[in-house]
């Protein structure tokens, strides 16, 4: 099962780099909310204020399009009945896949930080990194695990562009409040003292420790026709 | 293509359903003796709930007469959690290789549809009554943003099940997703209650902590009732709907099947 994950892992990350849709299109898109979103608020204070919270709503929104080209990748061409025929464990797709989406959600979720330090002048302390980097650990994991399960239930179903957003936004809302909570803990942002963060890392990781064991179970039954 | 009636050897339309098992019960309908007297135990509640509700029972020492929103607030809030209740144990029944059959699908699927429609109503007789009690349509409290989040998740859960596919497709995969919304919603209650808990205190339990009057426990009582009843009378009939719509489908697929037969064979 790990191996065929690493295959498909490999496979997904491979097809990424070399068709660059993540760098040319996701990136920018998620750069743009940014910008979009300091338009909505207008003040430097208000921005400053809330940057932890709009990193994790553009990682939300980006999310949704990673998704669906990770799945479309998939559908195209018949790749996944192929998979299947070839009797390839399903865990093994639902785990490579979450993995590739992971390792992309975090290279997006730098850029969206660092916009957030340049943009918004979001504070930033060393003392808070520890905390940090464990949230986004956590954050990625949760949301590429739910992505995929989710993605793997839309794909190759007609009206799925608006299906998948009703679908995953409900069931990632836990990671949105818990990665905000944590990453305003870490950064400082209004006071906040690192201590007060570690309880949303263990929301975090109960969320990825459930839907991890349940994806693996559950992708099997969605995928099959 | 006209089809001419010599041609057709099967000439049952598609609509007839007279030679399914799965209707042979229901020729006339959906209802049966048992439906029936459900039907009317529902009606008969529901008036004596109109009477004990808007008449026996006294307003509200501190809420007046707004308490009363409250015997419609809660029946249809507890057959909403019901009714999930009941689509989740049905979705692990069809899932479970021993009990898998078609019924506890479409069991799942009814009842989920009268859940959303309780919820949105729970909601909205939610919001009128906390205008009056609090003075504002909607609270941040950790019970009220699950109860949104239900209502959203379910209507997820519904459009699952208008993906098309085959009965065994929609079941299996509508099965997957409800078992997932049961993971999902103690993860989001716990969220915004551990959100809440942080900035203030819920300020849904400071007006109801009042002893309750016999008669307002007494209609209460007779709410939960009458909305349980008509919950059961609606899942009954929408079961049995579906399982007519899907006969149908098969129907109208042999139908098909057999003209394009037919067309080979002329």
């Amino acid at each position: 099962m790990l191996r065929v994950a690493r295959l498909i892992a490999a496979k997904d990350l491979r097809i990424e780099l070399r068709s660059r849709v993540v760098t040319n299109q996701v990136l920018p898109f998620a750069a743009i909310v940014m910008v979009m979103f300091a338009f909505a608020f207008n003040t430097d204070s208000v921005v400053q204020k809330v940057a932890p919270g709009l990193v994790w709503l553009a990682t939300l929104f980006s999310l949704l399009t990673l998704v669906q080209r990770s799945f479309a990748v998939e559908t195209a061409d018949g790749a996944t009945d192929a998979l299947r025929g070839a009797g390839v464990d399903p865990a093994g797709i639902f785990l490579g896949k979450a993995i590739a989406l992971a390792a992309q959600l975090a290279v997006l979720e730098l850029v969206l930080l660092f916009t957030a330090v340049v943009l918004y002048s979001a504070e930033f302390r060393l003392s808070g990194l520890v905390l940090l980097v464990t949230t986004f650990v956590a954050a990625t994991c949760g949301l590429a695990l739910v992505g995929t399960l989710y993605g793997g239930l839309a794909a190759g179903v007609r009206g799925r562009e608006t299906l998948l957003p009703l679908l995953l936004l409900p069931v990632v809302a836990p990671v949105l409040i818990g990665a905000t909570r944590a990453t305003e803990a870490a950064l400082g942002t209004g006071g906040a003292v690192v201590a007060d963060g570690w309880s949303w890392v263990g929301l975090l990781t109960v969320f990825v420790a459930l839907f991890g064991v349940g994806g693996t179970l559950a992708f099997g039954p969605l995928i099959e026709e | 293509m006209p089809v001419t009636d010599n041609a057709v050897t099967d000439n049952r339309t598609p609509g007839d359903l007279s030679g399914s098992d799965i209707t042979g019960a229901f020729k006339s309908g959906t209802g049966t003796r048992f439906t029936r007297l459900l039907g009317i135990a529902t009606i008969a509640s529901m008036a004596l709930l109109i009477v004990f509700g808007l008449f026996v029972s006294p307003a509200d020492v501190i809420q007046g007469e707004s308490v009363r929103i409250l015997y419609i607030h809660v029946g249809t809030v507890w057959v909403a959690y019901l009714a999930f209740s009941v689509t989740a144990l049905a979705s692990a029944a069809f899932l479970w290789k021993r009990t898998t059959s078609l019924i506890w699908d479409r069991i799942a699927g009814a009842s989920a549809e009268v859940g959303v429609l309780f919820m949105a109503l729970t909601l909205f007789a939610g919001a009128l009554w906390g205008r009056l009690a609090w003075g504002k349509f909607w609270v941040w409290d950790a019970r009220v943003t699950t109860t949104a989040f239900l209502f959203i998740t379910y209507i997820g859960y519904l459009a699952v099940r208008g993906l098309g596919g085959s009965h065994h497709q929609r079941g299996r995969r509508s099965a997957v997703v409800a078992l997932l919304a049961v993971l999902e919603i103690p993860l989001v209650h716990f969220s915004v209650k551990l959100w809440r808990g942080l900035h203030q205190d819920s300020s849904v339990t400071d007006t109801t902590k009042v002893k309750l009057h016999d008669q307002m426990l007494f209609s209460l009582f007779i709410a939960v009732i009458a909305f349980t009843l008509l919950y059961s009378w609606l899942v009954i009939h929408r079961q049995r709907v579906m399982a007519m719509q899907d006969a149908l489908d098969d129907k109208g697929l042999d139908y098909a099947l057999q003209q394009r037969r037919d067309e080979g064979d002329g």
